[in-house]
């Protein structure tokens, strides 16, 4: 069992937690996801790893409400317990792997859309424990959604807030702060990495692509044992097959299949209850009969 | 009844149990078991034995259930199997034990494997404990997956006085046991559940959630951990696809995806969360036992299921008796066709799959006669969900973590076929992790191989 330790609201329908599982923590590294079974009858769902503590042997996730299962784990609390915790998954950021010294030269800009902006969390801050101050572009729909904004400031180099109503920050999409960062403030970057959405990700890239920036996508597929023994989670990139449970979740964003990408993840989309609906008994059902 | 032929089973109907997950197979009563036991002739050079992988004294345990000393017959098993109940129903015994049985030249062969799993459930229906042990000697061993070949290593290393712990990457133990085989062949909750409880009777601890090269390492468990001996059985979980255009569709899947949905994560059962598209009309790629499982669980979840395989029915790999069954619940062979594309509609979901017939040619390395598409005999199969079944091969992720381990053109794992030792020292492994996708009892085999390896290298 997987005590939670924390918890906490962050925006509306988003919530975060730290969980006990000191195996974890230990080999945790930047860009890798755990799965979670939170009960007997539950389904494995993948969450990206957004922080961990060796010494309290804790992981921190963060999570939204978008359907069943996630609106059940908003339920529990402090001292509850998770019944399947497993981890860390896929591959860790491709910065790691990259020399101190070439990273050093590299001006480096994150891209986070909604959720996307706890995985890129720690990204940001073992950067800066490397002494490099990455730039941070946060999107959200609006102020409420804006979340670990102090946070990144305390690891980031510049952080630019943006909402799609103006409530606060800049007023408008991410790629559009991206475009006037390079157009119109004469900002360089010679790496993108864009954490959220697919359709976010998918227009950073068209962006990114006529900007000629090299840009870095951590894929969500659907996924159901993370380990690499499915398939559920497959995609194409530069025309080859992938499974981004071990070979990613990070890819060269521009040589995704985003259609194909999107189109998979909605596979299930009929069998998964509709947003506000609330949790009906049984909503997994078995097969669709 | 003849004494040429074997002792009825009971079964459920096909017209039933095909709108089910219950066990097809029924099982002898003690009567029925005593009467089949009693077509043994007790051969004093007994064919059968050399067959089995593990070497069952199999006359021995059969004559203890003619004379109805069921609990004597458990522990004749015990001593080569801790599996009986499992293997006595997956073991494609006519390739095995039961092909070399005197009875069956003339006649049918002794029903060994059902005399097996009687005698592994009355094991478990009557609690025969057979869970004795050396005392421990506070040597430590880690076993690497769950699977037939480290619950087996396991098991063997315990009674010898070894303190075991696995390491299991999924959430449940068992290995294809609890992910793979369906429910219908190999009930879990009773069947797998009981064997892997016996292991835990030993004293064997089992860590769940551990994925080796992941959370943990080979090196970490030895160095950090105080671990003298590892024993990797980590199978060949990794899913082939065919690389033929539209595989990415929605509504391709994997056996494994599929398989796992429904027996690990219980798709099938309400209340359960894990959904599973079924589709109406489902196609399954491949002649294997995964092949079989995967169309029969497309059956009861609904669906017309199709098997689509580009050799004849006798090449046909999976165990007789479950093409047989998957015949009688009606699913359809389509045979000598191989796929060449899947079709899907605008929104990406399969509406078909593209064919060739086949013909068969000169038979290949393998001994098996190699099938040559047939030039314009392209048709269509009208599915909406496509399982394809190719085949699995080992993971890649505990031998790329593993310095000094090697590994084949495979990516199978490189072991000493006696004893299971690798490349590295004091690591063994064995099972599909060593031989690529093979039998439950092969894998029993290796991991006891290894265990007694293990225990000789050890005990120096």
């Amino acid at each position: 069992m997987y005590k939670i330790i924390e918890k906490r609201a962050l925006a509306p329908q988003i919530f975060l937690m730290d969980i006990e599982a000191p195996r974890v923590a230990k080999s945790a590294k930047p860009g890798q996801f755990v799965i979670i079974k939170m009960d007997e009858k539950g389904e494995r769902i993948p969450l990206t790893i957004s922080d961990y503590d060796i010494k309290r042997g804790t992981v921190t996730i963060v999570v939204q409400t978008i359907g069943c299962s996630t609106k059940e784990m908003e339920n529990y609390e402090v001292g509850d317990s998770f019944l399947d915790f497993v981890g860390p998954l896929g591959q860790a950021s491709e910065l790691m792997s990259e020399s101190i010294e070439e990273l050093k030269n590299k001006k480096i800009i994150f891209i986070a859309g909604g959720l996307g902006t706890a995985p890129v969390y720690p990204q940001v801050k073992w950067l800066n424990e490397q002494g490099v101050k990455a730039d941070v572009i946060i999107g959200a729909k609006a102020e409420e959604y804006v979340i670990m904004e102090e946070e990144m400031k305390s690891v980031a180099g510049n952080v630019y807030p943006c909402t799609d109503d103006g409530s606060y920050g800049y007023k408008g999409l991410v790629t559009n702060k991206l475009k006037d960062l390079v157009q119109n403030e004469g900002k360089k970057y010679d790496l993108v990495i864009a954490i959220g959405p697919m359709i976010m990700m998918k227009f950073v890239c068209k962006l990114t692509e006529e900007l000629g920036i090299t840009t870095i996508v951590s894929m969500n597929p659907i996924m159901v044992d993370g380990t690499g023994m499915c398939g559920a989670c497959r995609l194409t990139v530069d025309g080859e097959t992938k499974f981004a449970c071990v070979d990613g979740p990070e890819f060269d964003g521009h040589k995704v299949n985003f259609e194909e990408a999107m189109r998979r993840q909605t596979m299930y989309k009929t069998q998964e209850v509709p947003k506000n609906e609330g949790i009906k008994p049984g909503c997994g059902l078995g097969g669709t009969k | 009844m003849s004494k040429m032929n074997r002792v009825k089973i009971a079964e459920q109907e096909p017209k039933i149990r095909a709108t089910n997950f219950e066990e097809v197979c029924l099982g002898y009563t003690e009567d029925e078991a005593v009467e089949e036991a009693a077509r043994c002739l007790n051969c004093k050079n007994p064919k059968c034995v050399t067959k089995c992988p593990v070497a069952i004294d199999i006359p021995g345990f059969i004559q203890h259930v003619k004379n109805r000393e069921f609990e004597e017959a458990v522990k004749v098993i015990a001593k080569y199997s801790a599996l009986p109940a499992v293997c006595g129903r997956v073991c494609p015994q006519e390739t095995q034990c039961e092909s070399k049985c005197i009875l069956g030249i003339k006649g049918e062969a002794v029903a060994i494997g059902k005399l097996e799993r009687f005698v592994g459930d009355y094991s478990r229906v009557h609690n025969v404990d057979i869970s004795q042990t050396k005392s421990k000697n506070g040597k430590k061993v880690a076993v690497i997956g769950s699977g037939p070949a480290g619950l087996t290593c396991a098991g063997d290393l315990a009674k010898d006085g070894y303190d075991v712990t696995i390491f299991e990457a999924l959430h449940e133990a068992g290995g294809v046991l609890v992910y793979g085989i369906p429910e219908f062949r190999l009930p879990k909750g009773t069947v797998v559940k009981h064997e892997v409880e016996n292991v835990i009777k030993l004293g064997v601890k089992i860590e769940t959630n551990v994925i080796v090269g992941r959370t943990v390492t080979i090196n970490q468990l030895m160095e950090e951990e105080d671990f003298v001996a590892v024993f990797i059985g980590s199978g060949a979980g990794l899913p082939m696809f065919m690389g033929i255009p539209g595989e990415n569709l929605n509504g391709v899947f994997s056996a494994n995806e599929y398989l796992t949905r429904n027996n690990l994560m219980k798709a099938y059962k309400e209340g359960y969360r894990t959904p599973i598209r079924t589709g109406s009309k489902v196609a399954v790629v491949g002649g294997g036992n995964v092949a079989m499982d995967a169309v029969r669980t497309a059956v009861r979840l609904g669906a017309e299921g199709h098997i689509v395989y580009r050799r004849s029915e006798s090449e046909l790999p999976a165990r007789a008796e479950e093409v047989h069954h998957a015949k009688e619940e009606g699913v359809i062979m389509d045979l000598l066709v191989n796929p060449i594309e899947i079709l899907g509609d605008d929104a990406g979901n399969v509406i078909g799959m593209n064919c060739i017939k086949m013909e068969l040619g000169e038979p290949d390395a393998s001994g098996r006669r190699r099938p040559i598409a047939i030039k314009g005999s392209e048709f269509v199969i009208d599915v909406d969900t496509v399982i394809m079944s190719l085949g699995t091969s080992p993971n890649p992720l505990i031998a790329s973590t593993t310095e000094g381990l090697e590994i084949n053109k495979w990516k199978c794992i490189v072991a000493e076929d006696e004893t299971g030792l690798t490349s590295k020292k004091n690591v063994y492994a064995g099972g599909d992790a060593v031989s690529g996708a093979a039998t439950v009892i092969l894998a029993m085999e290796a991991g006891k191989k290894a265990a007694k390896a293990i225990n000789e290298m050890l005990a120096n």
